[in-house]
């Protein structure tokens, strides 16, 4: 079942083009993760995606109620604004505790529950963020960038967390990502994106392919080779990419 | 009861407390505390029309804020950094506004009234006016008070949850119009500012979650409020400026509180 559908998707700024035609979409249950370079169109991607961006030509569709979680690139919440983690769960949407508690422990930090935002860590921070996108149950998770600001060991553990979490729930997963070489071994499909879509496939097909070289250049193959796996599925819709892969 | 000024003049201020406490504390953690001084300033030109038109100071300062604050939302982010637009924009409001004033040579205006407020010439339309103002303000934000506070956290967490940030902005910049036009005859322009964020401010430390804050802000205002119009009239000073004194005070009081205990800790 396709949760979102991405068509001919082009996005302005004045006079500066980000998006040009840009065609994708995700499926029920299933992990993508975009990748590209700084000002490649991802932010906008994803800011079209929950509306907050207009398209100056192209659709996006949602499937009829779709619910989505979103969890910022960064959120910075002024010294000044006092609020427990409790409160800050439950802002957007009327839900129990105890959905609020399931949540924070789906997200692996139900100590938390009645910190104030401003003593968490970096890490616990993400988590939170990320509890509060689970807490009405979405059918899609958003995820801008959402490990910028942890070390490696910290955006390693928290993808294994989304990883979890699909599990556990089932929900699709669309994520954007510079860090290839960490997402690669949770995404079901990758998609290369420098103002339109380069390519899209595996991670490993897309980790091979020429236009991704271009774009990031062959240093991580040997972090890449690290996190390789076998993907028991193909992908027809990336020739390109598959054609120099073999 | 309402024959006593200093009733009036305690009942108008506490009204103008409660509508700023609310909303101060979005002034404060939206960082928006120049937006509310360029505002009040822009009021100036709003009495000076209302007095040259014969309409109410209410309406006159209300339409000028208004004005002002748009124009500040549709202009912020084409170019000028959004502090230079509003010195631009609040200095020059003031400025052709004091103009105005001084060629209106039949009407004896005491500027200094609009300047730092007369709050015991309060009568009691005003008070109306003050109340009816202050119950808006506060209905609005209490009616938005979830949405309000997820668009200052985060606008593209707005979006997701299906609602508009700019609008939520745009709900503020109505209510701190609305508080500027029913606070000036209270404080005066030069000190709404203060009334909003010297209350807001003072509650942080006392206060665990954003709406305590704003609840503790509303009590600092209203008892800044009673004492200060209590200290004027002891000691026959200005009654607007005692009131923000006092609220300093408070503020200093509460700050140094606030890192005792967080030392202690």
């Amino acid at each position: 079942m396709t949760l979102i559908t991405v068509e001919n998707l082009s996005v302005r700024y004045g006079a500066n083009t980000v998006l040009r035609h840009v065609d994708m979409t995700v499926e029920a249950g299933e992990i993508v993760t975009i990748v590209g370079p700084n000002g490649s169109g991802k932010t906008s991607l994803l800011r079209a995606i929950i509306g907050a961006a207009k398209p100056s030509a192209g659709l996006v569709s949602l499937k009829p109620g779709l619910k989505i979680g979103y969890v910022p690139q960064k959120l910075h919440i002024d010294p000044t604004l006092p609020i427990s983690v409790e409160r800050f769960m439950r802002l957007t949407d009327r839900v129990s505790g105890k959905q609020c508690e399931e949540a924070l422990e789906v997200a692996g930090v139900s100590d938390l529950l009645k910190r104030q935002m401003s003593q968490l860590s970096g890490g616990q921070f993400q988590r939170v963020l990320l509890a509060r996108a689970l807490i009405n149950r979405p059918d899609v998770l958003l995820l801008d960038e959402a490990t910028q600001g942890l070390d490696q060991p910290g955006s390693a553990a928290f993808y294994r967390q989304i990883e979890e979490v699909r599990r556990e729930t089932g929900s699709a997963i669309l994520m954007i990502s510079h860090e290839l070489h960490v997402v690669m071994s949770a995404s079901d499909r990758v998609i290369c994106l420098n103002g339109h879509v380069c390519c899209e496939g595996s991670p490993a097909v897309v980790a091979s392919a020429p236009e991704y070289r271009a774009l990031f250049g062959t240093g991580t193959g040997g972090a890449l080779a690290l996190y390789r796996h076998d993907h028991d599925h193909d992908h027809d819709h990336c020739e390109t990419s598959r054609e120099a892969a073999e | 009861m309402l024959d006593d000024f200093m009733t009036r003049a305690t009942l108008a201020g506490i009204g103008v407390a409660f509508a700023a406490a609310p909303l101060g504390c979005f002034v404060v953690w939206r960082r928006m505390a120049y937006f509310g001084d360029a505002t009040a300033h822009a009021a100036i030109l709003g009495v000076a029309l209302s007095l040259t038109f014969q309409l109410s100071v209410f309406a006159g300062a209300l339409a000028v804020a208004l004005a002002m604050a748009l124009t500040v939302t549709l202009l912020s982010g084409r170019g000028y950094a959004m502090d230079t637009l509003l010195g631009v924009l609040a200095h020059s409001a003031l400025a052709f506004g004091l103009v105005a004033v001084s060629f209106l040579s039949g009407v004896r205006i005491d500027l200094m009234a609009y300047l730092f407020g007369d709050i015991l010439a309060v009568s009691r339309s005003d008070l109306i006016v003050i109340w009816g103002g202050a119950a808006l303000v506060v209905v609005l934000i209490a009616w938005r008070w979830s949405q309000l506070l997820t668009a200052t956290l985060n606008e593209e967490l707005a979006y997701a949850s299906g609602f508009d940030p700019k609008r939520e902005q745009l709900i503020l910049t109505l209510c701190l119009a609305v508080t500027v036009a029913v606070a000036i005859k209270v404080v005066g322009v030069l000190l709404i500012a203060a009334m909003l964020i010297i209350p807001a401010a003072a509650s942080r430390s006392l206060a665990r979650s954003p709406e305590s804050m704003a609840l503790i802000a509303a009590v600092i205002g209203a008892f800044s409020t009673a004492a200060g119009l209590r200290a004027a009239y002891m000691f026959d000073t200005p009654a607007g400026p005692s009131i923000v004194c006092v609220a300093a005070i408070l503020f200093a009081c509460f700050s140094l509180l606030g890192w005792q205990t967080r030392r202690g800790a």
